[in-house]
């Protein structure tokens, strides 16, 4: 591990080559956009695929030298953890952005501007989480911020796309003025933003300044993750916002504040754990509890996994409240699993339109699915299974491994409400494959349209299927490691 | 003698006229854009407050980034809200309620 002083020293194109996934995307997004100005709407597929080419390329300028660097002065981080949730952000990123074609074709909105936003939200999403500081912290969650306000308002002509975005705006907008005023404080009370620097001068007794700027901090940060009780605006934005957008919001976004609120937690504030270690464990045991009650009463889809977000979130803060490395690590696999999840369920509700071509939002539109589309039924079952965290299926693992963390950090009670709340969640979970299996259809649905939103869907149905169990070793391997690299400081 | 912390609660003052004025209007979403804006110009107090009394340049760096970026947040407020008035012919708080549950 390099010194942050000697990183004063570095040249310019050392920092460049360290930041070269975001490079990468950063040139990426300009050409994109370049293009689309010239050639206008019509250049809406070529641009999405485009945009799949860059995240590869950017997913590939993540191989090579695996040792912790620094770079721009101390700013910017390229460790093992910041990798681990990179891959993560880009796959989420790509499939978010392919998918959408059909729907947004659809409803007239297959604007070129789409990839371009998607690809400029996921190049702030990578910054947050290679922050070494809290200016880059701020200005890559700002860039991911502003991307998905635009995204929220998507569809333009429809009221409720563009209430969503207004929603999403005036709150994300707040939290983000609440984090700022807690790295303020933070910063008159240390005399410095650096998370390196923090470390070592948070094991002193805390002053009741620094207390303030951590909570602010952790409340703008719970904002972001949609942790209770700052979750207010996610079943709204969900709903209104167009679906490939509110499974891009699902996917990425959670993925990466997760990962800045756990990078800020271990390594800023590690000294103050016995502080912060509180407000995590409330907001996990609100956010399960709330996330599980809150959904069984929804009739809208959208909202309905707007509140399995909320629920999972406050799964995978078990991992954070418990605050060993085995916690971390179960974080990461909490998210990489999460995903998979998410973003299949999202895409079963893409794929599901009435015979006239608009899209199903209403949970009875989902009835006697097996006897119309068997194969579509198949995956949500898998999907809702999986989310409700029951054995052979692959969402089972990573809650067992925050239960165990939560456990091992003799943390029982928090252990024992998460398996209370998985228990309320798992009946809104096969609420919906009850539907599916066991009622009369009530009309017909069309068949999927694009053979790739088929194959996305198909690959993550095999994900969280048993034979995804192989996968754990590996995955489960890469987390322990990212946590390890980013508990080392 | 004004000292830091005359600064410090000039700033904690606005920041929560600035919280207050989004949580208690109720009337137009504008008055909500200009809370927000207070709340960055408080926390841009702060850091220059505690920048200047530490003679550390961090803070002002960070009030020109601040700075910049709530002019992009403003221009992309402004553009949502244009969007949103177009689709209700309506920009009072108590109307943007057309989804709950």
């Amino acid at each position: 591990m390099q010194s942050l002083t000697g990183t004063l020293m570095q040249p310019l194109s050392e920092s460049l080559s360290i930041a070269a996934p975001e490079l990468v995307l950063a040139l990426g997004a300009m050409t994109l956009l370049m293009i689309g100005v010239f050639r206008g709407t019509r250049s809406f597929v070529g641009l999405s695929w485009g945009a799949v080419v860059i995240y590869v390329i950017a997913g590939l300028s993540l191989l090579g030298d695996a040792s912790s660097a620094f770079a721009f002065g101390g700013l910017y981080v390229a460790d093992d953890y910041s990798a681990f949730l990179k891959v993560l952000i880009f796959v989420a990123a790509a499939a978010c952005t392919v998918t959408a074609i059909p729907y947004l074709r659809r409803a007239r909105s297959d604007k070129f501007e789409y990839p371009v936003i998607i690809m400029l939200a996921a190049l702030g999403m990578s910054m947050m989480v290679s922050a070494a500081d809290f200016l880059a912290l701020y200005v890559g969650l700002e860039l991911q911020s502003l991307a998905a306000y635009v995204l929220a308002a998507f569809h333009r002509n429809e009221a409720r796309s563009s209430e969503a975005g207004l929603k999403y705006f005036v709150l994300g907008a707040l939290a983000s003025g609440i984090l700022l005023y807690g790295i303020s404080l933070v910063y008159g009370f240390t005399g410095t933003t650096s998370f390196t620097i923090l470390a070592p001068l948070m094991s002193a007794e805390p002053s009741i300044g620094l207390i303030f700027g951590l909570v602010f901090i952790f409340a703008g940060l719970a904002f972001k993750i949609s942790a209770v009780p700052f979750h207010m605006w996610t079943p709204d934005v969900y709903q209104g916002a167009p679906t490939p957008v509110s499974m891009f919001f699902a996917s990425a976004p959670k993925a990466a504040a997760m990962g800045l609120l756990v990078r800020v937690a271990m390594e800023a504030f590690g000294g103050l754990a016995d502080q912060w270690h509180q407000i995590i464990a409330f907001a996990a045991v609100a956010s399960m509890i709330l996330g599980a009650v809150g959904a069984i009463g929804q009739s809208s889809i959208k909202r309905l996994l707007a509140y399995s977000s909320i629920n999972n979130i406050g799964f995978a803060l078990i991992g954070l409240a418990a605050s060993t490395p085995e916690g971390v690590s179960a974080v990461l696999f909490y998210m990489a699993v999460y995903l998979a999840m998410t973003i299949g369920s999202f895409l079963v509700v893409l794929s599901l339109r009435d015979t006239a071509g608009r899209p199903i939002d209403d949970i009875a539109g989902l009835a006697g699915l097996s006897r119309t589309r068997p194969g579509l039924a198949a995956a949500l079952a898998i999907f809702m299974f999986s989310l409700a965290g029951i054995p052979p299926l692959l969402g089972f693992f990573p809650k067992f491994s925050v239960f165990l963390a939560a456990v091992e950090a003799e943390m029982y009670v928090l252990a024992v409400i998460g398996v209370v709340t998985s228990v309320v969640g798992a009946y809104y979970y096969l609420r919906v494959v009850k539907l599916a299996y066991f009622d009369e259809p009530t009309g017909e649905i069309l068949p999927q349209e694009s053979n790739v939103n088929g194959t996305v869907l198909a690959v993550a149905a095999i994900f969280c299927s048993p034979i995804g169990l192989l996968l754990i070793g590996p995955i489960g391997r890469a987390a322990d490691q990212a946590a390890l690299a980013m508990l080392s400081f | 003698m004004i000292g830091l912390e005359h600064y410090i609660t000039v700033g904690a003052i606005l920041f929560v006229l600035g919280v207050l004025g989004i949580a208690l209007n109720r009337k137009n979403v504008i008055v909500i854009l200009m809370s927000i804006e207070l709340i960055l110009l408080a926390v841009n107090i702060n850091l220059v407050a505690f920048s200047a009394y530490l003679g550390d340049l961090t803070g002002q760096i960070f009030a020109m980034f601040v700075l910049t970026v709530a002019a992009g947040e403003a221009a992309i407020g402004l553009a949502i809200l244009v969007l949103y008035f177009r689709n209700r012919g309506t920009i009072a708080v108590d109307q943007i309620n057309q989804m709950k549950g």
